[in-house]
């Protein structure tokens, strides 16, 4: 963090004012509040308040079924909801000991890493925007299309995407998903190449962005800190490479690792992150030819809802379906933590089951509410334009940080 | 290095603690020790400093509420060592009208929020704590939202009832 001189609260010379940045400020990427002392255009100190947004998703979870908490976790980190959506599902497998198929594995990454890209693509796009420049923003967001569009071939809806089931997904990819895919892994990084160049070495840019909001390893692990903004202070900590899920022990990737920590070097990381998966997709692509085409979820009639058609021709789906939607199917009284690697940073779920239709309780750990903690103390003595560049950098997502 | 078994685990904390922390299962390979809140300022430290275990990462603390229990209010500590990708999780049970427990702010900045955030919901009183506020619900609200007691839906409510429905 830099060391400005700062005026305090019980200096006679001082005159500071009060800023109140947010909520539904242009500049705060959704509804934060921040009331800051400043001093000049220097801040003195600050204090976030959060949960405008705050919808009692955990709440919520208690009373419904576990293919029904589905919709919630879309509607957290909403920028990337596969990722949120999956990662819930292999939290119910992995309490109901549910194996899933190696294709079922690969889509799975395939449709997590699409929305990892989507989800760097705003934070980097808009950091650009941030620092005055629309025009990467403008380049990148075409892409984020793209994966829209694919996730709308898979499953029909783009934003909140209810893209998963217990044991795989509701439908199988069709042709015209892959041929989106692979029309967006030939066209995307041409872009990525020319977001790089129009960035990485673009004077403004690196002026306003490196050594802004520096943290250190020690400061950020000691704030729980993960994912891209944790890796930017040099700490190689991936859930993917540490506690590979979804096998992606399968693939060959680089843990991308900054040096500095600084708003630059996030910037860096999670561009670099976008690189890396794309070379994960190409990989699990080459890895579905080898796979039966036919396969989209495992093999579990007493989780997995029977297609419609079925429930009305076959005996034993409509009992199947019949016991699934009554909950009259016993689960395993335990409890797991299963984490994933959001785009923030590590996702976790903790699960407490009594035995019911339902969770006994359900505690999500949510990277943007343990990332956003840091945001006032590391406010102390910035400017407040540096402070608006290290809010887009830090990509706190309000969905996620209220639940 | 290699992930610590859980074995080896239990040894370290036994070694140390004795008959105050205790064991209560491994589920899906996780380690689950129950401790009492006098000790859990010391294990946390121990498994935070010890030089071969080194749980230097605070991954998440919640609550969790049991009526029925005579210790109502769970709270729950996960862990992560780093360096030995190792998890821990750590309970400890408090009796409901006496919901005291001391802060983990002097080891982890980052257990400031969660603290609140179990504090909002659960009304645990986290001793210590620098800030023990409401962080997501507003700040003049009586209940704690997360305990059994409070239904999701408001019970006055009569369009749900099972009478308008001829049942």
């Amino acid at each position: 963090m830099q060391n400005h001189p700062v005026f305090t609260d019980n200096d006679p010379q001082s005159e500071l004012s009060t800023l109140n940045l947010g909520p539904t400020h242009p500049a705060t990427h959704g509804v934060f509040q921040n009331v800051l002392q400043l001093d000049g255009e220097r801040i003195v100190s600050g204090v976030s308040t959060i949960g405008y947004i705050h919808r009692a998703f955990e709440k919520i979870a208690e009373h419904r079924p576990f293919y029904q908490i589905t919709p919630l976790t879309d509607r957290l980190n909403y920028c990337s909801s596969p990722i949120n959506n999956m990662g819930w599902h292999m939290t119910v497998e992995k309490l109901l000991n549910i194996q899933t198929p190696k294709r079922v594995d690969y889509l799975r990454v395939i449709v997590m890493e699409l929305a990892r890209i989507a989800d760097h693509i705003v934070c980097n796009g808009v950091l650009g925007v941030d620092t005055g420049a629309f025009t990467g923003f403008l380049y990148m967001m075409e892409h984020r299309e793209a994966i829209y569009e694919i996730y709308e071939e898979v499953c029909g809806s783009r934003l909140t995407t209810n893209i998963g089931r217990i044991g795989g997904f509701e439908r199988n990819f069709n042709s015209k998903a892959f041929d989106k895919l692979r029309a967006f892994l030939k066209n995307f990084p041409k872009t990525l190449k020319e977001f790089e160049t129009l960035f990485n070495r673009n004077r403004i840019f690196v002026d306003r962005t490196r050594g802004v909001a520096e943290v250190t390893a020690e400061t950020a692990l000691s704030y729980s800190w993960t994912g891209p903004i944790l890796r930017a202070t040099g700490v190689d900590y991936d859930v993917r490479a540490m506690n590979p899920y979804s096998s992606y022990e399968d693939f060959e990737f680089e843990v991308p690792v900054g040096d500095t920590g600084d708003v630059y070097s996030r910037f860096l990381v999670r561009n670099e992150e976008m690189w890396q998966s794309l070379r994960i997709i190409e990989q699990a692509l080459a890895k579905l030819d080898k796979e039966d085409s036919t396969i989209f979820h495992a093999d579990v009639p007493e989780f997995y809802l029977p297609p419609k058609e079925e429930v009305y021709n076959n005996m034993e789906a409509l009992i199947y379906h019949f016991k699934i939607v009554m909950g009259e199917i016993p689960t395993p009284t335990t409890e797991v933590y299963h984490s994933v690697e959001g785009a923030n940073g590590e996702l976790g779920f903790y699960l407490v089951n009594d035995g019911g239709r339902s969770p006994y309780r359900l505690h999500f750990r949510r990277p943007s509410f343990i990332n956003y903690q840091m945001y006032a103390p590391m406010s102390r003595g910035m400017l407040l334009s540096d402070a608006i560049i290290n809010m887009s950098s830090l990509n706190i997502i309000a969905g996620e940080l209220d639940a | 290095m290699a992930k610590i078994p859980n074995e080896q685990l239990i040894k370290a904390i036994a070694d140390k603690f004795d008959t105050q922390v205790t064991v209560v299962g491994e589920p899906y390979e996780l380690l689950t020790v129950e401790t009492g809140r006098e000790q859990i300022i010391d294990l946390l430290t121990f498994l935070k400093t010890d030089a071969e275990l080194k749980f230097a990462f605070l991954t998440d603390i919640t609550a969790i509420h049991y009526p029925e229990q005579e210790k109502q209010i769970g709270v729950i500590y996960h862990l992560h060592s780093l360096t030995t990708n190792t998890r821990i999780r750590i309970k400890v049970f408090l009796t409901d009208g006496d919901v005291h427990i001391p802060s983990a702010t002097v080891l982890w900045d980052g257990a400031n929020w969660m603290e609140r955030e179990t504090y909002d919901f659960f009304g645990v009183i986290f001793d210590g704590h620098p800030d023990l506020r409401r962080i997501l619900n507003v700040d003049d609200m009586t209940a704690f939202p997360m305990r059994k007691e409070f239904p999701l839906e408001d019970p006055n409510r009569v369009d749900k009832k099972d009478f308008y429905f001829g049942r």
